[in-house]
């Protein structure tokens, strides 16, 4: 039985956009083992995020079920954590109160809250120096660089030990040696921890490095095309994004998403990386 | 650096004064009369003379001002919080108090009267209905540019709307709210005096009106003085507050 498992997912925002057949994805059908990494990659506004609602029950498929760890998905997802783009940390909480965020709404943690807060603000903190931030928990998101917000949000993500860890483009707005910093810190959480992750994405090299498999995705309807295994052995070694293996993981993709813009007729031609 | 800071800090003293004295130098230079533009000078001197009227005046005014300004924080919040939180109670409310806030307060004093007689009831809504509109605005704003991601982040956790208003919207819009006290405060004075001018039985309105009436224009000046005081040091006091419990949403000016 896979974790998650979509059969035939359509989602169409609202019933007007459902009766005239317009669907932000279409047929989606992935099966997901525990604990397995997995990346979506493909041109912006291809339903990737729409895909990241469906999988924690924000939004209802039209048609098709999904079901995550052999249930159903009827609401909101409680063992799902999630991380964009903008870490959105709050600027009146110190860093350790932003992680600590998440244990004040979900249960259990909700209302054995305030008399196991210290016991909560220690697993905080041990995440956080876990990630890098030992010394910065008690300072202000704003006092920390950009790299180091995106690190307390993706803590803030994992502080109620979710089964699944959603991420929208997390690194998208890093600079490049900051990028490839979070990505160890987050392929090692994954080792640690053996969470399932499914990382949207836009990089392929990110996508390659971190997955155990990536889906391609086509863009307006938004379609899985392409499934790749990534079979490097683990733990990978940032040394692995210069093998020629892994370049040719990199330049298979993205001929696949070149080919598809051709297809669409959109624009232009396939740029070869 | 240390020059600079400090006179950032005496600086609008210094423009008080050079104010000061440019308005006695030009009332004695082409020797205005003081029943049509009292000196500086003049109006100290109406301070002392007065000094106890002023005072009771001052102090009317200033709790009539409170009270109808207590009234629209908690008009203006709640409000705030409706319009803020339900796109249909914004859709539903915004035009009908866009029209109400146009409608000139001054205007509305005679009917208030005729409601509530002459005495502290003008006054007090008076204060209220000028100074709500800015609070509740600014609160709705707070709360209604809550970032989507965050929301997701923790609607999937079971979050209920009341935990995002509490967890976040709440605390985002401090301090738009506080930045629209300062506004309210200043309103709710103009509010208070505009009720006592035309149809009080006491305050610094009434002392002005009854000043004015008599063409004792130094007293006016005066009662003008005063209100001004209040006012800023109202403005003040809710800076300060904004300083301290706000500081997050600040920390470009103060940032060391």
């Amino acid at each position: 039985m896979s974790f998650v498992d979509f059969r035939n997912v359509w989602l169409a925002y609202n019933d007007e956009l459902l009766a005239q057949g317009h669907f932000a994805v279409e047929d989606i059908s992935l099966q997901v083992e525990e604990g397995e990494f997995i990346a979506i990659v493909g041109p912006s506004g291809c339903g990737k995020s729409t895909f990241m609602k469906l999988t924690t029950g924000l939004k209802m498929p039209s048609k098709g079920t999904i079901a995550i760890g052999g249930q159903p998905v009827t609401g909101p997802l409680k063992i799902s954590g999630m991380a964009f783009q903008a870490p959105s940390l709050l600027p009146w909480r110190t860093t350790v109160d932003n992680v600590l965020l998440p244990l004040e709404i979900v249960e259990p943690y909700r209302s054995s809250f305030k008399s196991k807060r210290r016991e909560y603000e220690a697993r905080a903190r041990k995440l956080l120096q876990s990630v890098g931030l030992g010394g910065y928990e008690d300072k202000f998101p704003w006092q920390l660089s950009g790299g180091m917000q995106q690190r307390a949000s993706i803590c803030r993500a994992l502080i109620h030990e979710p089964k699944m860890l959603l991420l929208d483009e997390p690194f998208g707005a890093l600079d490049a040696f900051t990028r490839e910093e979070l990505w160890c810190t987050l392929r090692d959480l994954h080792a640690a921890q053996k969470f399932n992750v499914i990382l949207v994405t836009h990089d392929l090299r990110e996508s390659v490095f971190l997955a155990d498999t990536v889906y391609c995705m086509s863009r307006s309807p938004g379609r899985f095309v392409v499934k790749r295994r990534v079979d490097l052995p683990r733990p990978r070694d940032l040394e692995v994004t210069y093998t020629p293996e892994f370049t040719d993981i990199v330049h298979e993709l993205r001929g696949h998403i070149g080919a598809f813009r051709n297809k669409d007729g959109k624009t232009g031609v396939a740029v070869p990386q | 650096m240390k020059i600079s800071k400090n006179m950032e800090r005496w600086s609008p003293l210094v423009v008080l004064v050079a104010v000061l004295l440019l308005w006695q130098f030009i009332v004695v230079a082409f020797s205005i009369p003081e029943f049509i533009f009292p000196s500086p000078w003049q109006i100290a001197l109406q301070f002392g003379e007065f000094k106890g009227p002023l005072i009771e005046a001052a102090w009317k005014t200033f709790w009539v001002t409170m009270l109808g300004f207590a009234l629209s924080i908690v008009v203006g919040v709640l409000l705030g919080f409706l319009i803020g939180s339900s796109r249909l109670a914004y859709t539903a409310l915004y035009p009908l108090m866009v029209a109400f806030n146009a409608v000139p307060k001054a205007a509305v004093v005679p009917i208030l009267v005729v409601w509530f007689g002459i005495g502290l009831g003008p006054g007090i809504l008076t204060a209220f209905l000028i100074s709500f509109f800015p609070i509740t605005v600014n609160i709705a704003t707070g709360l209604a540019t809550l970032e989507p991601e965050l929301e997701d982040v923790l609607r999937v956790l079971g979050a209920r709307r009341w935990d995002v208003l509490v967890k976040v919207g709440l605390p985002r819009s401090l301090p738009y709210f506080y930045g629209s006290l300062k506004i309210a405060i200043t309103l709710a004075f103009v509010g208070t005096v505009l009720a006592e001018m035309t149809a009080g039985d006491s305050g610094i309105g009434y002392l002005m009106q009854t000043a004015g009436s008599q063409q004792r224009m130094p007293l006016a000046f005066a009662g003008l003085v005063t209100i001004g005081a209040m006012a800023m040091a109202m403005y003040e006091l809710f800076s300060w507050i904004e300083k301290r419990t706000t500081g997050w949403a600040h920390r470009g000016s103060q940032a060391a």
